[in-house]
């Protein structure tokens, strides 16, 4: 199926569901507005867990928030409900903003038990609050009114929650397609990766935290007036895991598995309790959450990744054309060459008792390639984590371009132009080369989120993507850029890292072993854009254990033992000092 | 006399990408054999298999009995052991912890455990100096140290090494085939599959080359070594394990 | 709130605390062996009281039917995993493990249960009965995915959770149950009066701390069922198999629920679901001995009893919401002392 039917199915389906109060059962508009209304917290979910990999059991609070904000300004105050909207709206965000302040620190699965933890606060205080009519709830909900007309009828809210919700799709899928969309992406995986490409990770997190909660506060509104009645049941944990069932069912990690989620459970919950009753009679209550836990349970064990994706494996996959060349990125300027770059003044860093970098110091000259080397536990891997910030040191200074960051974060550190790659290769295998790439350049293009959504970030997106193509043509990854990350060969996935270090248009690039299980050729291949890069003005610091390579390439070379500097000089005189080949080389030069 | 290991036309798969295409080798008692080859031949894929902890279609015999469906632990209980490429050591358990669960298998009492154990630190005095500290707080050549220490703590009649100098300096690189030579001399056999063609060949008696998931060339590795076609691909720039 | 209020608050807490204990210890230990966050662990220990009561009052307790059921699905995946697998010889030993020894109990206290038997077998033939409980789970629900991630393993948990309650609404009925008392004695301690449970109590609990933290720190056999938690394909290499060590740490949890269940029995009121509460408190205890240390969990999980003591006399409705809200701040206290390695997260 090509784009253009794609997109004749989808128009179809639309103009299908808007016809459909005039064709369909009551009933089954009563069910399609249910579908529509769970539809919204499952999108945020796919959002939250399927994308940025926070697994959350509390949107059902949130939900909660919102249809009790409105019930109880527009059932007991008398306000108007679109007054109830944005009250909802307001009291649900900063809820969840400080709720995401204070947890969203945490990684992994003390993350996910957060969710438990205030999920189940927050019910337990729905539950006990008198004024809002504790475990009886609040009744005698208003319609929401559009000036004179009354959105009484099933069949008349039915256009505002799905009119909404369709807006909501399109603006996540915009969302996604964009830079914040690719940093959202970048979350699972661990932090350290984020921060040395200069994204805020937690900034992120908030951001995405929030929306799902604003997704779920939509639903809470639109539920409170379509069933006219809150109480404190349908917002409890229970109801959590049934959200998560509905996005992890449909396919968590597509915009589209919200709502085929919502769909095959609400149905499927409304057939067991048809049949239930039939089967056992006065014990069918117990039995259906029994029976839906079951189906979570075989369903996680035999197709975790949900329905979507599965049906998606037969349908072709998209022609991805290769980004049409557009204006080049405006670039930082370089430093003069033979100034000093960056100094390292007395640096230590220990572990406990265990002291790793003792007391060292070098200066990395502009527009020149400097190796560290040294044998294994000299402490290099430390010293580069010093150096873009990903530890801190323990004494000494570290000044980069006159500044000094000893203190600085890894995510300030990126901003100020130095790029890394990893001793052990870190990308995100599950996104494409050029998304890889392109959260190098995160940087260097602005758009925020309301300008993603609504589409107005493509010129800079254009732009941006012509830049990645660029970087992956130059380390020789060019020709396929549509392809996983995690299906390159070990050699490629480190070029891959230099190409997104070079997107992020670094004024120091960083090297951690990056000739390491490359071929003879590919060594050759790599030499040569290192030296290209020296020419361009870039500045390389490297690590290395291949000598022919550095001896081919550097410009000078320092020397660690033991988290102490040996030596430093020029390439061939430090390989002939004796001290040198005794720790690390063994006598052959 | 049946071969102590021996692959027979095995294959293997990751759903539709085979890593690992019809290959048979054998290692003979008292040998130590290697194969060499570059990243993404199947190496890795290949060991993996022959330990049990990915299926394969053909056959997999240790000392003439048919292992190929039998599963991991079974297989360590023969004497069959696996230095994985990513070492998989306890991180958060002390060396000597380590060292000693590497003999969970064996059955001959206390005091044979602790002999043992007396001679990896011997054969590494540098795991004896950290034996208490955390095996995730030691560096990259001693946690390789570790590996292989762990793996000779189970007294293995058959010792399959995934690269075992990957991200070792030169003067590491070169202790760790001594190593490897020497266990020759104490009764351990030797399957080793590696990167570094150089310092394989110059410690084995017979190498394999792998290439896209088969062999492509076998032979005696002093023969190996001096053919023109290995040299110019395999043999550039890798360091010696000849001091 | 006078120095004889605050003791007596002291002393309950002391005591709800000890068996928060139990569930917290059990609570660590599956996790240290399987990476698996055992939501349903307060839900055995419910059961467990459920069916003591029954006992008691001479009823068949929904217990056997239940585990009777769980034995015949398990054998049957079992067995037909083994077919698949090319290795029918394994069946008969699955067929005793995962039918044979469950349905003793079950045959057992399906024979007796019409006769009031003496407290000490009652207590005996709630254990036995309910012990399969664990391994049984683990086989049917957290065998075919015992390598995911903990987080998938926890939705896991939370949704085995669901099914567990539903279930015992079921089998057990919507009353609450107490039971009679299992000691007689009471002893004066620093003024106040405690009784022998809240002392059997305590004993247990300190008995259980002190044999786990020996057992997992100085034996090389809780430290192979360890490891498999810490690398499983480490562990594998070593010849550890990873399965047994997780049928064991889950027997070993059914113990401690067992016996938590039999000795909250008598002092609280239970119900069909008071398992998730009971057991969430608990958990905070576990999160602050970070799911790995013993003797921290055992005093975490006191501290949140009394603390709970004294936050029900403030501000009785409240209390669960202040309770679940701590665990926030003792999630982050812990995670800056627990780093977690980077190839844990979800990718």
């Amino acid at each position: 199926m090509n784009a253009r039917t794609t997109k004749l199915v989808a128009v179809a389906a639309v103009l299908a569901l808007f016809a459909a109060p005039y064709y369909m059962a009551p009933f089954t508009i009563t069910l399609l507005n249910y579908i529509g209304v769970y539809s919204f917290v499952a999108l945020g979910l796919v959002l939250l867990t399927g994308i940025a990999g926070i697994v959350s059991f509390g949107q059902a609070s949130f939900m909660g928030i919102a249809a009790y904000a409105t019930a109880w300004s527009s059932a007991l105050m008398g306000y108007s409900p679109w007054l109830g909207l944005v009250l909802a709206v307001v009291v649900t965000c900063t809820v969840a903003a400080i709720v995401g302040l204070a947890t969203l620190r945490l990684q992994g699965h003390f993350l996910s038990l957060s969710t438990i933890a205030w999920g189940l606060a927050l019910y337990y205080t729905f539950g006990n609050i008198a004024g809002l009519g504790a475990y009886n709830g609040i009744g005698s909900i208003p319609p929401v009114s559009i000036g004179a007309f009354r959105l009484a009828d099933s069949g008349q809210i039915f256009y505002l929650i799905w009119g909404s919700l369709l807006l909501s799709f399109l603006a996540a899928h915009n969302l996604l397609d964009s830079r914040m969309g690719r940093a959202m992406r970048a979350l699972r995986g661990g932090n350290t990766l984020v921060a040395s490409l200069g994204i805020n990770a937690l900034h992120i997190r908030l951001a995405t935290f929030v929306i799902a909660a604003l997704l779920a506060a939509l639903s809470g509104w639109l539920y409170a007036h379509m069933s006219r009645f809150v109480s404190p049941t349908p917002f409890d944990v229970t109801m959590s895991i049934v959200f998560l069932m509905m996005a992890m069912i449909g396919g968590s990690g597509y915009l589209l598995g919200a709502l085929v989620g919502a769909a095959l459970i609400t149905l499927l919950k409304n057939w067991i309790q048809d049949i239930l009753p039939l089967i056992s009679p006065g014990s069918s209550g117990q039995l259906e959450i029994v029976v839906f836990s079951v189906l979570f349970i075989v369903f996680l064990q035999r197709a975790r990744d949900g329905i979507v994706p599965y049906v998606a494996q037969w349908l072709p996959a998209p022609r991805q054309q290769k980004p049409l060349a557009a204006e080049a990125m405006p670039r930082r300027a370089q430093p003069e060459k033979g100034g000093v770059l960056m100094t390292v003044d007395a640096a230590s860093r220990h572990f406990g008792g265990l002291v790793a970098v003792n007391n060292v110091s070098f200066d990395v000259h502009a527009n020149e390639i400097l190796a560290l080397i040294g044998p294994n536990g000299a402490g290099k891997t430390t010293m580069f984590n010093l150096i873009t910030g990903t530890l801190r040191a323990s004494a000494g200074h570290i000044v980069f371009a006159g500044k000094d960051v000893t203190r600085a974060s890894a995510c300030a550190i990126a901003r100020a132009g130095v790029a890394r790659t990893f001793q052990h290769v870190k990308l995100r295998p599950r996104m494409s080369l050029i998304d890889n790439v392109l959260l190098g350049a995160y940087n260097r293009t602005r758009a925020g989120l309301f300008a993603s959504a609504l589409r107005l970030d493509r010129p800079e997106e254009y732009r941006a993507r012509s830049e990645a193509i660029r970087q992956l043509e130059r380390v020789g990854l060019g020709d396929r850029p549509y392809d996983l990350a995690g299906n390159l060969p070990l050699g490629n996935q480190r070029l891959l890292e230099i190409a997104r270090a070079l997107a992020a248009d670094p004024v120091l690039l960083v090297l951690d072993e990056p000739a390491a299980g490359l071929r003879r050729q590919e060594k050759l291949k790599l030499t040569e854009l290192l030296r290209t890069l020296r020419a361009e003005g870039l500045s390389i610091l490297l690590v290395e254990h291949d000598m022919d390579f550095v001896m081919a390439l550097v410009d000078r070379v320092v020397v660690m033992d033991f988290g102490c500097k040996l030596c430093e000089g020029a390439p061939e005189i430090v390989c002939a000092d004796a001290r040198v080949q005794e720790a690390y080389l063994g006598g052959v030069a | 006399m049946t071969s102590l290991l021996a692959i027979e036309n095995v294959s293997v798969s990751y759903g539709k990408a085979e890593a690992v295409r019809d290959v048979s080798l054998a290692v003979e008692r008292g040998q130590i054999v290697t194969v060499i080859g570059a990243n993404g031949a199947g190496k890795t894929s290949l060991l993996t298999t022959a330990i049990g902890l990915l299926p394969c279609s053909g056959r997999i015999l240790f000392e003439g009995h048919d292992v190929t469906t039998l599963d991991t632990e079974s297989r360590i209980e023969m004497g069959f052991c696996l230095v994985p490429e990513r070492r998989e050591l306890f991180s958060r358990m002390s060396v000597e912890d380590n060292l000693r669960l590497g003999a969970h298998t064996r059955r001959d009492g206390p005091t044979a455990v602790k002999q043992s154990m007396a001679e990896v630190f011997g054969r590494f005095p540098r795991l004896k100096e950290r034996r208490a500290q955390r095996a995730g707080t030691l560096s990259g050549g001693e946690r390789q140290m570790l590996a292989l220490g762990r793996a000779l703590m189970a007294k293995p009649r058959l010792l399959m090494l995934d690269e075992p100098s990957l991200g070792l300096a030169p003067l590491i690189t070169r202790e760790i085939f001594h190593i490897i030579a020497s266990l020759r001399d104490v009764g351990v056999s030797i399957l080793l599959v590696e990167q570094n063609a150089r310092a394989a060949l110059e410690t084995a008696d017979f190498g394999y080359v792998m290439e896209t998931g088969e062999i492509v060339h076998s032979g005696p590795s002093a023969a190996l070594i001096n053919d023109p076609r290995l040299i110019a691909t395999y043999l550039g720039g890798n360091t010696s394990a000849k001091a | 709130m006078n120095s004889q209020i605050a003791a007596i608050l002291t002393m309950d807490g002391v005591a709800t605390g000890a068996i928060y204990v139990l569930i917290a210890l059990g609570f660590v230990l599956i996790f240290a062996v399987t990476r698996i966050i055992f939501v349903p662990f307060g839900d055995i220990t419910t059961f467990t009281a459920l069916t003591l009561a029954d006992l008691e009052a001479k009823r068949l307790p929904g217990t056997a039917s239940m585990i009777a059921v769980l034995a015949v699905v398990a054998t049957l995946m079992q067995v037909t995993a083994l077919l698949r697998a090319g290795a029918a010889n394994g069946i008969p030993r699955a067929l005793l493990y995962y039918l044979a020894l469950p349905l003793i109990p079950v045959a057992i206290v399906s024979a007796t249960a019409g006769t009031l038997l003496p407290a000490p077998l009652r207590i005996l033939f709630t254990v036995v009965l309910i012990l399969p409980l664990g391994p049984l789970l683990n086989r049917i629900v957290f065998w075919p995915i015992a390598d995911a991630s903990v987080l998938l393993l926890l939705i896991v948990s939370v949704a085995l959770h669901f099914a567990l309650v539903g279930m015992g609404l079921f089998f057990f009925g919507p009353e609450g149950v107490r039971t009679r008392g299992l000691v007689d004695f009471s002893a004066e301690i620093a003024g106040t009066v405690v009784s022998g449970e809240t002392l059997l109590i305590i004993g247990s609990a300190a008995f259980f701390s002190l044999l786990l933290y020996l057992f997992f720190n100085f034996t090389l056999y809780g430290k192979a069922l360890h490891a498999t938690a810490m690398n499983r394909t480490g562990a594998r290499l070593m010849g550890i198999r990873p399965q047994q060590s997780g049928t064991i740490a889950f027997l070993l949890g059914s113990l401690l629920a067992a016996a938590s269940g039999v000795l909250i029995a008598p002092v609280d009121t239970l119900f069909y679901d008071s398992g998730f509460l009971i057991g969430l408190k608990a958990f905070v205890g576990a999160i602050i001995g970070g799911l790995v240390s013993f003797p921290v969990t055992a005093i975490g999980s006191v501290f949140i009893g009394v603390f709970e003591s004294f936050a029900a006399f403030e501000s009785s409705p409240f209390k669960e919401v202040i309770v679940f809200s701590i665990l926030i701040p003792v999630l982050l206290w812990r995670s800056y002392s627990f780093v977690q390695p980077e190839d844990e997260a979800d990718e």
